[in-house]
C-alpha cells in the first residue's frame, strides 16, 4: 500500500506506510505537541505529552505507526488538561528559574508552558535535590532544569560509537550521567549538538552564553507548533 | 586494581565477553568483591568494549546491585503491608539493636548491613527476610537476636537455618525454612501428574493442533493480564526469526503473590515441560526462566531438576526420539518489580536496565535479542501441561464464560489460613473469606496493590478476568487495621519500584504520595481529595506501561470504595490548608545565609 488513510479530530490525512502518529500528522499540518521527540532520533515515548486516543485507548503518537482507516484524537479537552498536567509536573518535578536561564526563549519546556497558558503548576512544587555538573571541559550539565527526554543518551555518541550519556538510578532517584572518561574528550561540535539537542538549559556549552539576546530566540516571536499547523 | 581487574576478566571471560550477560556478570561480581565500585565499573565496561554509564545504569537500576558495602552479612528485611500487619516494626527494631545500625546503613566495623526490600514473596509467613541470599521467616525478636549474634560470632548463615519447610524445602538442594502452606489442591495445577506424559502427548501432535487445543481451553494469562495464551503462541509461531525464544516469567513482583514460588518448589518438572510444549508449538528450541532474586535459594534445585529432565530426553536434543530440541537456562533477576513486564522482562535478560520497551514491536515480533517470543506466567506452562492431558473442553468446564479453568491464589493478611489456594474462577470473595478463616475482613485488596481495593458490599463480587481479576495476590485486611497505613505502604511501593522512563509515573506517583499524606496528617481539605482523585485519573490514562498505569489503584479504588474514611479524615471548614511552613523554610534560609533565626519555635 502506497498511502494509508486517516484521520486527526476529523481531518481526513494520508501517510506512507511506517511513519509515526507524530510525523503523520505534522505533514498534514496538524500539531501533536512533543518534548522528548527529536526528528532523526529513535522515538522514546519518555514525556508521553503526545498522547493522543486510538480506538479508545491512550498512545504515545511519537512511538504508534500509523495504520489505514485509524481515528485519531488529539486536540480533545481532556488530552489537552492531561498534557497540561504532565508539562505542571515536569515543572515540580524539577527547579526552573526560567529568567536566570540561558536556555529562556529557546527552551521547549517553557515554550509548551506558555502554548499551554500555565500560571501556576496545579502540583505542589517537591523542591529537590539535584546536583550540577561543572567539572567537564566543554559542557555543564545542570540537573536542576533535566526534563530526562534522553535525546542526549540517544543521539550524543563518542567516535567508537560508545553512549557518553546514560541514566543511572531508577523511579524520581533517576538521572542523567556521562562516561566521564568519554565525556572529558568531548569536541566542541559534539558539545554544541548536546547543548542544541537539550530541549530545556540542562547541557550547556561552556564559555558561550546569551550569544542571541532574549527577545530574539526561537520560541520569543513564535509560539510552538506554530510552524506546523495548518488550518 | 589488581584482585579487582583479575575478578572482572575472569568472569567476563566466564560469560564470553557477552554484553547481554551484564546481570550475570555484575552479579558473580559482586559476590566476589561485595560491592561494584565506580572502579569496577570502569573495568566492567573496558573489558565489554561499552560505555561505562551504561554498566553504571544497570548497577544502579537493581535493588540488590550496590556501588557500596553492604556488609558481609547483608539483611533485606521484607516491607510489604502485610509485613507490617505481622510486627515487621518491632523486628526491624531489635535487628538495629542488636547489631547496631540502622536500616538502610552497615556497622562500623562492615560486619552487617540492614537494608529494607520490597516484598520477597512470603507474605504467608511474615515477617521474613533474606539474608546473604538465604530467607528467613516467621521472624520474632528472640530469634533475631540469636541470627545477629550468629552474625556477629561469624556463623555460616546457611547453619541458622535450623528447622526446614515441607516437601521440597527440605531437599538437599533446598534446605530452606520456607513452608508451602498448599491449602486447597484443584484439579489443574495439584492434582497427580507423571513427568513427561503431557510432552509425550504434544509431541504427538502437530504444532498447530497444540496452539489449537489451548485456544480450545480458551487458557488466559495467569500473570494478570489475561491475555488468551493460544492466541500469543498464534502470533509468535507465524511470526519470522532465524530463531524464537520461551521466556518463563517467575518474576512474581506483585505484593502479596507467593503462589509461583509453590509452584517452583513443588512442580518445577510440570513447568519445565510446559515451556518444552510452548517451545514446541511456537517453533523455539530455547527456553529462558526468568527467576526474581529473591528466589536464588531455589536455584541449584531447580538446576537439579533441569539435569533430571535432560537425563530423561525431556529435555535436550531429539527430545522423546521426536526430533525435537528443546533446552532450559535461568536468568536471576537482581531486585526490580517492574522487572515482571514483559517486555522490562526482556531487556532485564538482555543485560540492560530494566525498562519496559515501546509496543510495537510486540515480544512475539520481536522479542529477546530481537527474536519472536512468547512470555508466559509459571503458572500458565502448568496449565498447559494439564490441558494436554485433560483436554480443552475439560479444562473449559471449570470457571466462567470468559475464564476458563482454576486460578491459583496467594491469601494473606488477616485470616487464620494464610497459604495457596486453587479454586475454580468464579468463586466469590465471600466464598474465598469462609474458606480460609478471614470472615471478620472489613476489606480485600484483589490482585495486588495494582488491583482493587472492595469493602463488604463487593464480597459477593467474583474472582475472574470478567469481574475482579487477580494475577493471584489477595490481601485480607481486619476490621482494625488503618486502611490508610495500607495504601501508603503501597505507594511507597510504587514510588519505590518506578523505572523513572517517563514522566506521569515518576513524578505523578511521588505527588500522589505527597497528596495522601497530607490527607492522613489531617490538614487537607475537601478539594485535596477531589484533587486527589482527578490526578490518579491522569496519571493512569498518561502512564506508559502497566506499572503506572495502575499504581493510583490504591487510592483511586480506596477513595471509591472508602470514601467516607477519606470524608472523615479532611476538613471541611475550609477551602484550603498550606503545607508550606514558613518557620522552618526561615530557619532553612538562615542557616544557609549562616545568621541566626531571630523567631522563636512554636
Ligand atoms: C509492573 C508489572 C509487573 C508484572 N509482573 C508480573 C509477574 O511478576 N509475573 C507475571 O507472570 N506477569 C507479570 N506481569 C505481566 C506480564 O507483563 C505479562 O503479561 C505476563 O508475564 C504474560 O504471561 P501470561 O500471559 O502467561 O500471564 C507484570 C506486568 C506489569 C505491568
Ligand atoms: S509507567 Fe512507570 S514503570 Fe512504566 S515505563 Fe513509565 S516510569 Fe517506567
Amino acid at each position: 500500500m502506497s498511502t494509508i488513510q486517516f484521520t486527526i479530530d476529523g481531518k481526513q490525512c494520508t501517510a506512507k506506510p511506517g511513519q509515526t502518529i507524530v510525523e503523520a500528522a505534522k505533514q498534514n499540518g496538524v500539531y501533536i505537541p512533543t518534548l522528548c521527540h527529536f526528528e532523526g532520533l529513535k522515538p522514546a515515548g519518555v514525556c508521553r505529552i503526545c498522547t493522543v486516543k486510538v480506538g479508545g485507548r491512550n498512545m504515545a503518537a511519537c512511538t504508534t505507526p500509523v495504520a489505514d482507516g485509524m481515528v485519531v484524537e488529539n486536540k480533545t479537552a481532556e488530552l489537552e488538561d492531561y498534557r497540561k498536567a504532565i508539562v505542571e509536573m515536569l515543572f515540580v518535578e524539577g527547579n526552573h528559574m526560567c529568567p536566570t536561564c540561558e536556555k529562556s526563549g529557546n527552551c521547549e519546556l517553557q515554550a509548551l508552558a506558555y502554548r499551554y497558558m500555565m500560571m501556576v503548576p496545579r502540583f505542589p512544587f517537591l523542591f529537590p535535590k539535584r546536583e550540577l555538573d561543572a567539572s567537564l571541559p566543554k559542557i555543564v550539565i545542570e540537573r536542576n532544569r533535566c526534563v530526562q527526554c534522553l535525546r542526549c543518551v540517544r543521539a550524543i555518541t563518542a567516535p567508537d560509537g560508545k553512549r557518553i550519556f546514560g541514566i543511572v538510578k531508577r523511579g524520581g532517584h533517576a538521572k542523567i550521567n556521562v562516561d566521564r572518561e568519554l565525556a572529558q574528550s568531548m569536541s566542541d561540535e559534539l558539545a554544541q549538538k548536546a547543548m542544541d539537542l537539550c530541549p530545556v538549559g540542562s547541557i550547556l556549552k561552556k564559555e558561550v552564553g546569551f550569544a542571541v539576546p532574549i527577545g530574539k530566540r526561537k520560541f520569543d516571536t513564535k509560539p510552538i507548533g506554530s510552524d506546523i499547523e495548518r488550518a | 586494581m589488581g584482585r579487582e581487574d583479575a575478578v572482572v576478566k575472569q568472569v567476563v571471560a566466564k560469560y564470553n565477553n557477552d554484553k547481554t550477560r551484564l546481570m550475570d556478570i555484575i552479579t558473580d561480581v559482586q559476590h566476589e568483591l561485595g560491592c561494584i565500585s565506580d572502579d569496577t565499573i570502569r573495568c566492567i565496561a573496558s573489558q565489554l568494549q561499552i560505555s561505562s554509564v551504561d554498566v553504571e545504569g544497570v548497577v544502579t537500576f537493581y535493588h540488590f546491585f550496590t556501588k557500596t558495602p553492604r556488609g558481609r552479612y547483608t539483611v533485606y528485611l521484607n516491607n510489604s503491608a502485610v509485613a507490617l500487619m505481622k510486627g515487621r516494626t518491632a523486628i526491624a527494631k531489635a535487628f538495629e539493636e542488636a547489631a547496631g545500625c540502622r536500616f538502610g546503613s552497615i556497622t562500623s566495623d562492615g560486619t552487617i548491613g540492614l537494608y529494607d526490600t520490597s516484598c520477597i514473596g512470603m507474605n504467608d509467613q511474615e515477617p521474613a527476610a533474606i539474608i546473604n541470599g538465604v530467607v528467613f521467616t516467621n521472624l520474632t525478636t528472640q530469634k533475631v537476636k540469636d541470627m545477629v549474634a550468629g552474625m556477629k560470632a561469624g556463623k555460616n548463615v546457611q547453619d541458622m537455618v535450623t528447622e526446614f519447610g515441607d516437601g521440597a524445602n527440605q531437599s538437599e538442594f533446598i534446605r530452606s525454612m520456607v513452608k508451602n502452606n498448599i491449602m486447597r489442591k484443584g484439579p489443574v495445577l495439584f492434582a497427580p501428574y507423571e513427568m513427561g506424559s503431557s510432552l509425550k502427548a504434544a509431541l504427538s501432535k502437530k504444532p498447530e493442533d497444540v496452539i489449537d487445543e489451548i485456544k480450545l481451553g480458551n487458557l488466559r494469562g495467569r500473570g494478570g493480564a489475561g491475555f488468551p495464551t493460544g492466541m500469543k503462541w498464534d502470533f509468535c509461531r507465524k511470526s519470522e526469526g532465524a530463531k524464537k525464544f520461551v521466556v518463563c516469567n517467575a518474576d512474581e513482583g506483585e505484593p502479596g503473590t507467593f503462589k509461583d514460588r509453590v509452584i517452583l518448589t513443588e512442580i518445577p518438572h510440570m513447568l519445565f515441560e510446559g515451556m518444552a510444549i510452548a517451545g514446541y508449538a511456537v517453533g523455539a528450541s530455547e527456553g529462558i526462566l526468568y527467576l526474581r532474586a529473591e528466589y536464588q535459594y531455589m536455584k541449584k534445585y531447580l538446576e537439579k531438576i533441569l539435569g533430571d529432565m535432560r537425563e530423561k530426553n525431556l529435555l535436550g536434543k531429539n527430545i522423546l526420539g521426536k526430533g525435537f530440541d528443546f533446552d532450559i537456562r535461568i536468568q536471576m533477576g537482581a531486585g526490580a518489580y517492574v522487572c515482571g513486564e514483559e517486555s522490562a522482562l526482556i531487556e532485564s535478560a538482555e543485560g540492560r536496565r530494566g525498562e519496559p520497551r515501546n509496543r510495537p514491536p510486540f515480544p512475539v515480533q520481536k522479542g529477546y535479542l530481537g527474536y519472536p517470543t512468547t512470555v508466559n506466567n509459571v503458572e500458565t506452562f502448568c496449565c498447559v501441561v494439564r490441558i494436554m492431558l485433560e483436554g480443552g473442553e475439560w479444562f473449559k468446564k471449570m470457571g466462567t464464560a470468559q475464564s476458563a479453568g482454576t486460578k491459583l491464589l496467594s491469601v494473606s493478611g488477616d485470616c487464620s489460613n494464610p497459604g495457596i489456594y486453587e479454586v475454580e474462577f468464579g468463586t466469590t470473595v465471600q466464598t474465598l473469606l469462609e474458606m480460609v478463616g478471614g470472615r471478620t475482613a472489613k476489606a480485600v485488596q484483589i490482585g495486588g496493590p495494582s488491583g482493587t481495593c472492595i469493602g463488604k458490599k463487593d464480597f459477593g463480587r467474583r474472582i475472574c478476568y470478567d469481574d475482579l481479576a487477580t494475577g493471584g495476590s489477595i490481601i485480607i485486611i481486619g476490621p482494625d487495621r488503618d486502611l490508610f497505613e495500607i495504601v501508603h505502604n503501597f505507594m511507597d511501593f510504587f514510588v519505590e519500584e518506578s523505572c523513572g522512563w517517563c514522566v506521569p509515573c515518576r513524578a505523578g506517583n511521588v505527588i500522589l504520595k505527597e497528596r495522601l499524606e497530607k490527607i492522613m496528617s489531617g490538614k487537607a481539605s475537601m478539594k485535596d481529595m477531589e484533587e486527589l482523585e482527578s490526578w490518579c485519573k491522569i496519571i493512569k490514562s498518561m502512564s506508559r506501561c502497566g506499572l503506572g498505569q495502575t499504581s493510583p489503584n490504591p487510592i483511586y479504588t480506596t477513595i471509591q470504595n472508602f470514601r467516607d474514611l477519606y470524608e472523615a479524615k479532611v476538613r471541611k471548614d475550609v477551602d484550603y490548608v498550606t503545607t508550606f511552613d514558613l518557620m522552618a523554610a526561615v530557619q532553612e534560609s538562615c542557616k544557609a545565609a549562616g545568621r541566626i533565626p531571630k523567631v522563636e519555635e512554636h
